[in-house]
């Protein structure tokens, strides 16, 4: 076989801003739109979420109901608008309990000496032991159900591995001759962090998060789809997908919109955490 | 490589130490106590609500308390469910190994496509095949095994009737759970190898061997995939937690008896201890399978036995 066949690229190509991304700035439209219609459903979907008709059950798609409707008549559309709050909130709370958490515990553990970084790493290793999705169940077994559990459940679960990644952002950054440049010259650790690490390590830490958005909001709803989310009847996308599965067969789409949609958006987390990546590459 | 083997070790065991120790404690943290919870609801009296506590131990000081657990775990007893008054040990064995199948076949389907998807990415940088490749990943990355799984009961068991949806009798009803859960694992897989395989393309000796005129072939299977490819095996040991977490959810879609109904259950009824029994087994392979990886990691690559964290 001639060495043409197989074309192997063997250096990487030039890396590319996050503007000039098409999958990037795809994430950030849909995430967008995801944002907008949740912020708007009041005028979006005015019927709200719970107007059930028994007159139109398990409608399909068509031009009186978008994307269906459920076994209870009401418009799936307007449900997934509303979900859409939810599960946003649920990923963004999530999320900052996970970067709460996380992001001050690989900083100190990365910049305040070997003892509290291997105390703190031996922490964060037994708990990345447990399986993330186990851990939050356990989270929710402890507090009970609800939809403000689930939240911190994820993001505590998600806790952990941010730690870690900040550990690994601020150590590698530590090890540069700037920083040590900057003690010589007798900055504080504080202004060191902030100046020097923080801004040096941002590219990392943003990726990391949005990544980390994407399975929060994927262990969230997950554990809504087992039902331990909120109330039955809450327009969670997990719960939808859920209350949906009884009626596969007549009527998919009441399952399988719910799904495509926080597919999609957990999907536009890890596009945005890729770009942001890549976009970083440029500036090495 | 001893020492290597020895921190490795001293590592895990700390780890599951740890584990261990926050099982407890968060237990104990929970709010209410298994004898009213469990009592209160068949209207039993006071005092047999007293001698159930007594009974389970509950009213010892809390260093007792642990003492009994650690001493009963190192005996491999995991305590008694608070519902069903069953031996927890039993009740894991009882369902396990319907999970372990599941797992295997799925690591085994994830470890072929993240590996061939990773590797065509890499070798190809920048090209429609790359760009095909790390979309395929990244989309197996975020979709929801839930939603997969509903798919594919959908087209190939409602509409094509090729295999049924639910149950657990034999190789039939494991394909769509395992090819559900084996996607959902391909994607991280791929994107770790198809970084590793990169990195090392643009190492020295891949351009020394290709100066010497080698076919690319053999550059390929000799010089680049060797090296990379023994990370690939840390990155699957690391899926461990994630194959459990997927196997509950994906059980939950097809119906399939194992550890999921189990730590489902245990979660709605907040079995405390089968909960906590489910997730120190889990823990503990999590710790095992990571420990052998790294073991095979080393005897494949001699220059990773003097690194501690392969992947840190």
């Amino acid at each position: 076989m001639r060495d043409e066949d197989l074309s192997i690229t063997w250096y990487a190509p030039r890396p590319r801003p996050l503007w000039r991304q098409g999958s990037a700035l795809a994430a950030v439209v849909w995430l967008g739109i995801v944002g907008g219609s949740a912020l708007l459903a009041p005028w979006l979907a005015p019927g709200g979420t719970l107007a059930a008709d028994p007159a139109r059950r398990l409608l399909p798609p068509g031009p009186s109901a978008w994307l269906g409707t459920d076994a209870l008549g009401r418009d799936v559309l307007a449900r997934l608008v509303w979900g859409g709050r939810w599960t946003l909130q649920m990923g963004l709370l999530g999320l900052s309990v996970a970067v709460g958490l996380g992001l001050p515990m690989g900083m100190a553990a990365g910049l305040a000496g070997p003892w509290l970084d291997a105390v703190l790493m031996r922490l964060t290793d037994a708990l990345l032991a447990f399986p993330g999705l186990l851990l939050a169940m356990s989270v929710v077994a402890l507090t009970g159900p609800g939809l403000l559990p689930v939240a911190l459940a994820a993001g505590l679960a998600a806790a952990p591995s941010y730690a870690r990644v900040a550990r690994s952002a601020a150590l590698e950054v530590r090890s540069q001759p700037y920083i040590e440049a900057a003690f010589a010259i007798g900055a504080g650790p504080w202004r060191i962090l902030r100046r020097h690490i923080l801004p040096n390590a941002a590219g990392a830490l943003l990726s990391f998060a949005a990544a980390q958005l994407g399975w929060v909001l994927l262990t969230g709803a997950a554990l809504n789809f087992l039902g331990l989310g909120g109330p039955p009847g809450t327009p969670e996308w997990g719960a939808m997908l859920a209350a949906g599965r009884g009626f596969l067969r007549d009527a998919p789409w009441a399952s399988v919109f719910p799904g495509l949609a926080l597919t999609l958006t957990v999907l536009a987390a890890h596009l945005l955490s890729d770009g942001v990546l890549e976009a970083l590459r440029a500036r090495r | 490589m001893l020492t290597y083997l020895g921190r490795r070790l001293v590592q895990g065991l700390a780890a599951m130490a740890i584990a261990i120790t926050l099982a407890f404690v968060a237990m104990q943290l929970a709010p209410g106590d298994p004898a009213t919870a469990l009592l209160a609801a068949s209207g039993a009296t006071q005092q047999e609500v007293a001698e159930r506590r007594q009974q389970l131990g509950l009213d010892d000081p809390l260093p007792t308390q642990c003492l009994r657990f650690l001493a009963d775990l190192l005996r491999g007893d995991l305590g008694s469910s608070w519902l069903h008054g069953r031996p927890v040990g039993k009740m894991v064995v009882e369902q396990a190994p319907a999970t372990i199948e599941l797992a295997l076949a799925a690591s085994a389907i994830g470890a072929a496509l993240g590996i061939g998807l990773g590797v065509l990415g890499a070798t190809r940088r920048g090209r429609w095949c790359d760009t095909l490749a790390t979309a395929l990943a990244v989309v197996s990355l975020s979709t929801p095994t839930y939603w997969s799984g509903l798919l594919a009961i959908l087209v190939f068991s409602l509409r094509l009737r090729w295999f049924p949806s639910s149950g657990a009798a034999g190789l039939h009803h494991l394909v769509l759970p395992a090819l559900v859960l084996g996607v959902a694992l391909a994607g991280s897989v791929a994107r770790l190898v198809r970084v590793r395989v990169a990195e090392v393309l643009e190492m020295p000796f891949v351009t020394a061997a290709r100066a010497r005129g080698l076919p690319t072939r053999r550059v390929l299977a000799v010089h680049v995939l060797r090296p990379a490819l023994g990370p690939a095996l840390t990155v699957i040991a690391l899926q461990t937690g994630f194959l459990l977490g997927g196997a509950v959810v994906t059980e939950s879609v097809f119906a399939r008896p194992g550890l999921g109904k189990l730590v489902l259950d245990a979660v709605l009824w907040r079995d405390l201890p089968v909960l906590r029994g489910v997730i120190l087994v889990g823990a503990a392979a999590y710790t095992g399978m990571n420990l052998v990886a790294d073991l095979a990691v080393a005897w494949l690559d001699p220059r990773l036995r003097e690194r501690l964290l392969p992947l840190d």
